[in-house]
């Protein structure tokens, strides 16, 4: 009925290989741009942006750099919330050194230099494997999160190590500060986000991205027939830092404003992240969004429900918060292990066939 | 995709539901995390001055109050989240009770015309009101809490602490950092030495810092810790056999939670405070005749007169009297936030005024200006007696050393004026 390639022609290769070659899969896609990109910024309030959008967009692009890294190039990393440090210190520390740069050349530079620092930690990935790597990486987290505490020099000698964002605008609109308006903030992590999507998905359907997933089904295999392990393992963490140094930027600058390291970037980053692509589904773009929508939403929905609807007490709905989130993680887990991915592919499928599933 | 979108719409829908009319005053608590032990007295203290306040005298000026809570969890995201929640409901004033949340709001509050008090917590130059419009930190604040334990030695030292060896126990945080720069200060003035320990979160394991206590050797140990980290502190403390009555807590650190564990070993622990311990004061009786007896108790109602109890109950308190001063500035019942900053700002606390509301000597008196957004930072010192399980105290409000946290204050608030192109004025 849905999804239905009856009567869907394709002449050119390239029609062939576009990322969503069925027709209304196609327009789904399209309208859910249009009302990303030409409705919300237009109906936006502060309530929608800063609780729900906002880090909901920053988490995406989070997942999707990590997604790179462990479900395309299978290196496991819980080095995440440190790398997101990174890019916030480097976003800070370029912010106000140069005041009157763009604020999309900060992100970006903020994500090279994470992308630099995930290369230098992505090394010893060359000679240690599977938890051992975790293991190391663990190791990055900690250490940046330390590093960032310990030297006055990275939060600009404040009294109290904290960071704040100043004010800092683009093409003249303010997206920094609390003096930023809904909309800005919302369409400034929106570009980013949008882009980062189709950058991963590009490449992780191209020649890249191939021998990333090669890496990861069989090393050994992949080097035999040519793949350098150096050069896949390197990029991977490259790209996979540079995203989640953007994230990072956005998470410090953009959504909260100002960031103690150790409360923000700490050790529960690393595994929330972790754990929205293990939920959202490993090796897949629609599985990071689908994830971080699922970590990010459902507590607020939960909250919303339990405290504005049914009255109940704060801590009670945030001990069922805690319970009913793990619950539906177990369930899902048990019910997909590949993730939401895997069940909306097979609804999609399903929907393909129906009304005549044989 | 259209799955994110209609969770959307749904809790989009749902958080539009704002209750008007009344007096909101916002409590963003936190009942669960590592700091929940501290989170659940202070916001049931809070609640319950409101619902007194809204049984005996039908609210404040004849206007209901309302105390709509948001859950934390100590956690900034979920500050945010709360914040901008609550907005729309009219909150008059926030109180987050972390010094990571306030650090957040400062500037948003600003943004949007709303008072928020950090009452002995969050950034300590908001004293400074030409900078920090809108954040009040009366009646004390860090460093007033610092300078406080160190006038406290001085006094039991004979006015020298020379070559006394000083440690800062402290969480490693915003909050822990603020008190170094304090202290540094007070070292080159009074000639002690100065060491810092920190402690990470949430500060269950702090053997090495206690080991190298232990080898240091310090005469006074001050401690500026939160939630678990007290307990263990004062545990460690005994294992290693330090003299209690030589460890002082700031007012974070003071509270029934941080001592029961040790038992008896804990004897002699002392803490600085802003207000006053214990439940025997007249409001108390008000308390049990209206919220308790009522079963209008907030949480499970066990933690009345605790000390951090104490200091919701107080927080509300001053609360209530700022909406009081407002609505009598703007000759209306029904004050907007606005309002209810102009209200902070004129604030008056008299030793007639606390007697008056059934707590007399509870808390130093001071008056509020737009220069002076943080009282007279009078501190006092509590000690723990572990066989009568309550605290006593044993100093009365005592004023600071304000010729070395003055130009602090001025340095810290001027680089934040700098920052953000805050033109600083009192008008």
């Amino acid at each position: 009925m849905f999804y239905r390639e009856a009567g869907d022609f394709r002449t050119t290769y390239a029609e062939d290989q576009q990322t969503f070659p069925i027709k209304f899969d196609r327009y789904r896609y399209y309208l859910v741009l249009f009302i990303a990109i030409c409705v919300i910024p237009f109906v936006i309030n502060d309530y929608w942006a800063n609780s729900l959008l906002l880090p909901f967009l920053i988490y995406a692009i989070a997942a999707i750099g990590l997604n790179i890294l462990v479900g395309y190039c299978g290196q496991v990393s819980l080095g995440t919330g440190g790398f997101m440090a990174v890019g916030a210190y480097a976003c800070y520390k370029l912010m106000t050194a140069m005041p009157d740069v763009s604020m999309f050349i900060h992100v970006l530079l903020a994500g090279a230099i994470t992308a630099a620092v995930g290369v230098l930690f992505g090394l010893p990935s060359l000679r240690i494997k599977g938890f051992y790597l975790a293991v190391a990486t663990l190791a990055a987290q900690f250490f940046l999160v330390w590093l960032f505490n310990r030297f006055p020099w990275f939060y600009n000698y404040s009294a109290s190590g904290q960071i704040n964002a100043p004010e800092r605008d683009v093409f003249g609109i303010v997206i920094t500060g609390p003096n930023a308006e809904a909309w800005a903030t919302y369409a400034f992590c929106l570009i980013f986000t949008i882009v980062s999507a189709i950058v991963a998905r590009n490449l992780t359907r191209g020649s890249v991205g191939r021998k990333w997933m090669a890496i990861r089904d069989m090393d050994i295999a992949a080097e035999i027939i040519g793949v350098n392990p150096l050069r896949a393992k390197l990029t991977a963490f490259a790209v996979s830092s540079f995203f989640i140094g953007v994230s990072g930027a956005l998470f410090f600058s953009i959504y909260l404003g100002a960031v103690e390291v150790g409360e923000a970037f700490g050790i529960q980053k690393s595994f929330l992240v972790l754990f929205m692509i293990i939920i959202g589904g490993l090796g897949s773009i629609f599985g990071s969004f689908a994830g971080a929508a699922f970590l990010v939403l459902l507590p607020v929905l939960l909250k919303v429900v339990g405290v504005d609807w049914l009255g109940w007490p704060t801590d009670i709905v945030a001990h069922l918060q805690l319970v009913i989130v793990g619950a539906l993680i177990v369930l899902f887990l048990v019910a997909e292990p590949h993730g939401i991915a895997q069940l909306w592919r097979v609804a999609k499928e399903k929907l393909r066939l129906w009304p005549f599933p044989h | 995709m259209t799955y994110k979108l209609g969770t959307l719409a749904v809790a989009g829908l749902m958080a539009a539901s704002p209750v008007m009319a009344d007096l909101v005053f916002p409590s963003l608590s936190y009942r669960t995390g590592p700091y929940a032990a501290g989170g659940i007295p202070f916001a049931d203290g809070y609640a319950d001055y409101f619902t007194m306040l809204n049984e005996r005298d039908g609210g404040i000026g004849g206007v209901k109050t309302s105390v709509p809570e948001c859950e934390t969890a100590y956690n900034t995201e979920k500050g945010v989240e709360c914040y901008e929640s609550l907005k729309d409901s009219g909150g008059l004033v926030y109180q987050p009770l972390s010094t990571g949340i306030t650090y957040q709001l400062i500037p948003k509050t600003t943004a949007d015309d709303i008072p928020m008090h950090t009452m002995g917590y969050g950034r300590t130059s908001a004293a400074n009101g030409a900078v920090f419009t809108h954040t009040f930190n009366y009646p004390a604040n860090y460093w007033n809490g610092a300078s406080g334990a160190i006038n406290y030695l001085l006094a039991e030292n004979g006015g020298d602490l020379n070559g006394k060896k000083i440690s800062l126990v402290y969480h490693n945080s915003a909050y822990g950092k603020e008190p170094i720069r304090t202290l540094q200060e007070l070292s080159k003035k009074h000639g002690f030495e100065f060491t810092e320990v920190p402690v990470d979160h949430p500060g269950q394991e702090q053997k090495s810092q206690w080991l190298q206590i232990r080898r240091d050797k310090p005469d006074y140990v001050i401690m500026y810790g939160w939630g678990v980290m007290n307990q263990v502190a004062v545990q460690e403390a005994a294992n290693i056999r330090f003299p209690m009555e030589n460890f002082i807590g700031i007012w974070w650190s003071g509270s029934e939670n941080d001592v029961l564990a040790a038992g008896a070993a804990a004897d002699g622990y002392k803490a600085l405070t802003f207000h006053g311990v214990g439940s025997d004061f007249p409001v108390f009786d008000d308390i049990q005749t209206y919220v308790v007896d009522k079963g209008l108790a907030a949480g499970a109602g066990d933690q009345i007169g605790t000390v951090l109890y104490n200091r919701g109950l107080y927080a509300a308190m001053l609360a209530a009297e700022a909406a009081k001063t407002a609505q009598e500035i703007h000759g209306t019942a029904d004050i907007t936030p606005a309002m209810m900053r102009d209200g902070m700002e004129a604030l008056k606390i008299t030793e007639e005024k606390m007697t008056e509301l059934g707590l007399p000597n509870f808390g130093p008196t001071f008056d509020v200006s737009c220069s002076n957004h943080g009282g007279t930072g009078l501190v006092g010192v509590t000690q723990w007696d572990a066989t009568a399980k309550e605290w006593k105290l044993i100093s009365d409000f005592a004023p600071t050393d304000m010729d070395v946290i003055g130009p602090l204050i001025e340095e810290d608030s001027a680089a934040y004026a700098a920052e953000n192109n805050i033109e600083p004025s009192c008008g």
